[in-house]
């Protein structure tokens, strides 16, 4: 009978990422409500240390697979070690952190299993005994109600943000239980990971960003943003279309393939808040959202919002400001 | 070089969702639809792949006779021919069954290279494309935004997290997931259109039930919870709202 939920910690350069504990913190809130035993994963090769990390979590176990083939992350090795340790232990639920990496093995995994993942949650809630998973779809407008209607186990991937890493709870120690896990044939052989040149512009200390999206139509009609930005004495940004576009270069991008940002002021201008985006810059102070689709999901999280044209809406904008500053 | 490029057909970007009234799925009635976003780059991508090393690009959809004007476009774009899965709207397939449908689909083709975009913009599960490789025993990349074919096997840019990125090299055949802006998307021609009407657009029917297949159910549908209690200016007038957030940035939010 399978019994317990197994959490998946990922980790890069020789630490533990930072989502790694939001999934903990999922899995503990989890296991309190269902009454479950829960356990952490992680693997690699001479990692130990990492694994004496996590055991300081308050965990009924902590999982440590071993082998030299898992020293780097390959599709191939994770879905192997991963499927070991998860018939090897058995559990109900499998959750993992919605990272690149994870997207990458996990669907590999579960479809070892004849299934898919519950993917790229935002929050999960015991509804008539039955555990119920949210997740948002067409591009963050609709949240849609998951249940699973297969056998254990079942895999749920949570998003960044979906909880909070510091609340994951630290316990007394729990000893790191090593296992030589079986990995066959690796077919994709990675080289090292890099960073292409440096940004030229580091959004991230910039106090005031004036993003704009796909609503601004062209890029001859940036000089409007750039208007904006300017008066305010901020830096210009943007959702990934527009650097997609060559409109702006890519160290323009704000969400998570681009910059995190939390300035004092976020302006977002024809951003219709796709998650890829909000992540990037939802910490900000206060938001403000222009978009003429008053169901945007940008206005979800926005302190001021202006239903309207962002052509009007701009030069009228860089007016006031103008006159305020004086 | 043989390449399928599985391309979906999804609610269009800019149209007003509404819910249907068993919350099941949106209102499909009046809706527009377009190619979703990152399979009209896989598209691209086999395309310039096809025109460096010779081949054939055989596109791959599944839906009811609306998602003709995916295949239709493709076609007119470059691609050779197409395989249409015809498929009822409902039940939404899980990415599990639909992956097994489309496996049944091409399980005669031999493709030298499976691509697809990296999620679909509808129910964005990223999943499809990874279970299919693993259906069809084939090594996979995710999230890829460069291509090298000119060698025995495939060498492919992967993008990261935070700005990072890694080469994979691997053997082919295998299947990428590519990511929207790997390159300039081409236009249809008028002379691709006209060719588009003489290339072989083949249906077949799912060959397992997919609600059988689906191991995940969505229960109900609805728009979120604002996380915040937004105050909304200007009551439609651009100008007067855009006087009210200057006072508010000043006077509120001490920011100007």
């Amino acid at each position: 009978m399978s019994n317990g939920i197994l959490v998946f910690v990922e980790h890069r350069a020789g630490a533990i990422n930072k989502i790694s504990y939001e999934a903990i913190a999922a899995a503990q809130e989890i296991g309190a409500k269902l009454n479950q035993p829960v356990s952490a994963v992680l693997f690699g090769a001479n990692f130990q240390d990492l694994a004496q990390q996590v055991a300081a979590y308050k965990l009924d176990g902590v999982v440590y697979a071993d082998n030299e083939k898992l020293a780097e992350y390959t599709p191939d090795g994770y879905a192997d070690a991963m499927e070991f340790v998860v018939r090897a232990r058995d559990p109900f639920l499998v959750i993992f952190p919605h990272t690149y990496l994870v997207r990458d093995f996990a669907p590999k995994l579960s479809a070892r299993f004849g299934k898919g993942v519950i993917s790229d949650c935002i929050r999960a809630q015991m509804e008539n005994g039955e555990l119920v998973f949210s997740r948002r779809i067409f591009l963050g407008k609709i949240d849609a109600d998951v249940v699973s209607n297969s056998d254990a186990p079942v895999f749920a991937t949570f998003q960044s943000g979906a909880y909070r890493g510091e609340t994951a709870e630290k316990g007394t120690g729990v000893s790191v239980e090593t296992l030589a896990v079986e990995v066959g044939e690796i077919r994709m052989k990675p080289e090292p990971a890099f960073q292409e040149v440096k940004s030229a512009v580091d959004l991230t200390k910039a106090e005031i960003i004036v993003a704009v999206g796909r609503g601004i139509k062209g890029q001859e009609n940036l000089q409007l943003v750039e208007k904006l930005a300017q008066i305010l004495g901020g830096e210009v940004a943007a959702s990934r279309p527009i650097c997609d576009a060559g409109w702006l270069p890519i160290d323009r991008q704000i969400g998570s393939s681009g910059q995190t940002v939390a300035p004092k002021l976020y302006i977002a201008l024809g951003i219709s808040g796709a998650i890829q985006h909000l992540v990037g810059m939802k910490n900000a102070s206060t938001i403000v959202a222009v978009n003429k689709d008053p169901e945007a999901p940008i206005f979800d999280i926005a302190d001021y919002g202006i239903v309207g044209d962002i052509f009007e809406v701009i030069p009228a904008l860089t007016e006031e400001v103008r006159k305020l500053k004086g | 070089m043989k390449i399928i490029v599985l391309m979906k057909q999804v609610a269009n970007k800019d149209a007003i969702l509404r819910i249907n009234k068993d919350q099941t799925w949106i209102e499909e009635s009046d809706l527009s639809y377009e190619v979703n976003e990152s399979d009209g780059y896989a598209l691209e991508e086999s395309l310039r792949l096809k025109e460096k090393h010779g081949g054939e690009v055989v596109v791959c959809t599944m839906g009811p006779a609306r998602v003709k004007a995916v295949i239709k476009d493709a076609l007119a774009r470059g691609a050779d021919r197409a395989i249409h899965i015809l498929a009822d709207d409902l039940p939404r397939p899980s990415p599990f069954a639909a992956a097994s449908i489309i496996a049944g689909a091409i399980k005669d083709e031999q493709p030298d290279l499976i691509m697809s975009g990296l999620q679909s913009d509808d129910n964005s599960y990223a999943q499809t494309g990874v279970i299919l490789a693993e259906l069809l025993g084939l090594p996979h990349a995710t999230i890829v935004i460069e291509v090298d074919a000119s060698g025995e096997g495939l060498r492919v840019k992967r993008e990261l997290e935070s700005g990072w990125y890694q080469w994979y090299t691997m053997p082919k055949p295998a299947l990428l997931t590519i990511q929207s802006g790997i390159s300039q998307i081409r236009y249809a021609t008028l002379k691709g259109i006209m060719a588009a009407k003489k290339k072989e657009i083949k249906e077949v029917t799912p060959t397992i039930d997919t609600n059988a297949a689906s191991h995940q159910k969505v229960t109900k549908i609805y728009f979120p919870q604002k996380q915040k209690q937004t105050q909304f200016l200007g009551d439609g007038d651009a100008k007067a709202g855009a006087a009210m957030l200057a006072d508010k940035l000043r006077t509120e939010a001490r920011i100007i």
